[in-house]
């Protein structure tokens, strides 16, 4: 028997018998199997489902975690309120002491007009803010592995009274790292669904063209070519594979798309779900799925095939 | 058409079971191929289609030598030479009418659902064409091969004891629809041993006898 020539049942060739209709009813020579099919049908549409919330957790996790790690950039300040006589000479102090402190990219003293916008929320537009005694703002930008902020808000105290460190976003930081986490994970577990659903479906493909050496056989005695054998089993498991990873992308999108949603404002939460052209990423889900049935249907067909002159 | 040049065929590393045989079947001719049981006529018939192939010699047909051929010259050999097999074998989950179809439909061809009537009025399973091939009865089924096997008109028509399951009435039907086949130019190669089935159709018809007799190929002459 020539192998080789089996091998290059083509790709080409068995895609095209996927995509053209089929007015001849070939594809009716594969028996219906039921309740096997109907199980790989939710199979797929299970793998489907989680398939959704794995890749929605990537997304979601992904975005917190730039976005934290964005406000943890910018969010530590040292603030001094001193009277207006002290203001300059510990503003000076205070910059000379960010300087030499280890861990510390940069300070920049936000001019007191930024201040002032900072402050209007607070006070309204009718207070003129500019006659009170504004404080001071210092937007300090850490380096590598941060500064002991410890160390640094005793010497502050030391050398100018007036001043405050504040870092109060940084415990957020712990959340960052774990934010990133659980977007690997999230991405471990679309590989892993991925996985599972191939071996399934190459198990229910084997399985059923195992069942269906009989039919291989006649087809063969009468004539039949090895491609139009192939096509026909490959598109009933494609199509299955497909239809059903459609159903369980839809249900899925549906679930994300119901769940509460969270006021940006609010919170520090942006939520589970798709956003914007994200939502265009599910629709992998079921080509993903029928890919694998695709795959999974040829080469268990092929193993038949080699079994049959 | 069929040209055995010095075959010989045994199963696996077993001792040959045919050895040496040489024959040319023509285009309209007729043979009937007997032997004892068990002397080789299905794997004889076997290597005709190419289900099999020769352990040396050589299998030309229709002017290739089939283990040269590609696993889709094959499918074209077997649309070329219409099989009824011993133990007919059929989709079961289809009907007896799309089984008759079945070459056509794998072949791509339209299906002629008036030749398909016509077929099942040929075989007299009209009234089974919509049942499927598990609640036909063995003789039912060889009729049924029969015009599976002819629907794509090839040139030669094998069949393998038809008659085994038959009473003498229907073998002559299926005698005589095989006669009929070959009165319209193609040739018909007939595995039985059923001598008087052969005594009764070479009243009719101009069919040689071969024989299978300790692993050759003979010519029987007119001792039947
Ligand atoms: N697939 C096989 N593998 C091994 N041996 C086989 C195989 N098929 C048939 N044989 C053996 O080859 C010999 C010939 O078998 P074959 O079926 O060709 O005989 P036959 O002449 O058709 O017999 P019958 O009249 O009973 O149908 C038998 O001894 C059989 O046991
Ligand atoms: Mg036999």
């Amino acid at each position: 028997m020539k192998h080789g020539e089996l091998k290059s049942l083509d790709l080409a060739a068995l895609w095209q018998g996927l995509r053209r209709p089929d007015p001849m009813g070939t594809d009716r020579v594969v028996p219906p199997t039921g309740i096997t099919a109907q199980l790989t049908v939710f199979a797929a549409a299970a793998m489907a489902f989680l398939a959704v919330f794995a890749l929605a957790l990537a997304l979601a996790t992904g975005r917190l975690a730039e976005r934290w790690s964005n406000e943890l950039a910018q969010t530590v300040t040292v603030r001094i309120s001193a009277p207006t006589e002290q203001m300059d000479q510990q503003t000076a102090t205070v910059m000379e002491v960010l300087r030499t402190t280890p861990g510390i990219a940069d300070a920049k003293q936000l001019p007191d007009s930024e201040v002032e916008k900072l402050l209007e929320p607070w006070f309204g537009p009718d207070v003129p803010v500019e006659v009170l005694p504004i404080p001071r703002l210092i937007e300090v930008s850490e380096a590598g592995e941060g500064f002991d902020a410890e160390a640094l808000r005793l010497r502050l105290q030391g050398e100018a009274p007036g001043a405050v460190l504040d870092d109060h976003t940084r415990w957020r930081e712990p959340l960052v790292r774990a934010a990133g986490r659980l977007r690997v994970l999230g991405l471990v577990s679309l590989l892993l669904i991925a996985a599972t659903s191939g071996a399934m479906i190459t198990l229910a493909a084997k399985a059923a063209l195992a069942a269906n050496g009989q039919v291989i056989r006649v087809l063969r005695l009468i004539g039949a070519r090895d491609i139009t054998i192939a096509t026909a089993f490959v598109r009933r498991f494609t199509r299955r594979a497909a239809a059903g990873a459609a159903i369980g992308t839809v249900l899925g999108m549906i679930a994300i798309w119901a769940l509460p949603s969270v006021d940006e404002a609010g919170g520090f939460l942006t939520g589970l779900g798709f956003q914007g052209w994200g939502w265009l990423w599910p629709v992998l889900i079921p080509l993903a799925a029928g890919l694998i049935g695709f795959v999974a249907t040829r080469s268990a067909a092929l193993r038949m095939l080699r079994e049959v002159r | 058409m069929i040209e055995m040049q010095n075959l010989s065929f045994g199963y696996g590393a077993s001792e040959p079971l045919l050895a040496d045989m040489s024959l040319s079947l023509q285009p309209g001719s007729f043979h009937f191929l007997t032997g004892p049981s068990g002397s080789g006529k299905t794997t004889f018939l076997r290597l005709c289609y190419a289900d099999l192939l020769p352990r040396s010699g050589r299998m030309i047909a229709f002017g290739q030598d089939v283990s040269q051929l590609s696993r889709d010259g094959i499918a074209a050999l077997r649309r070329k030479v219409g099989v009824v097999h011993q133990d007919p074998q059929f989709l079961d989950h289809m009907p007896v009418a799309d089984n008759i179809a079945l070459p056509q439909i794998v072949a791509g061809g339209p299906v002629d659902t008036d030749v398909i009537r016509d077929l099942l009025d040929w075989v007299q399973l009209r009234q089974h064409g919509g049942a499927l091939p598990p609640s036909l009865s063995g003789g039912e089924r060889q009729r049924a091969a029969l015009a599976r096997a002819v629907i794509m008109t090839p040139e030669l028509v094998i069949a393998d004891e038809p008659t085994g399951n038959l009473d003498w009435e229907m073998s002559m039907r299926l005698l005589d629809l095989l006669i009929e086949f070959n009165q319209a130019d193609k040739a018909v190669l007939f595995a039985t041993h059923d001598l008087n089935l052969i005594r009764a159709a070479k009243q009719r018809v101009q069919a040689r006898v071969l024989r299978i007799a300790g692993k050759r190929l003979q010519l029987a002459g007119a001792d039947l």
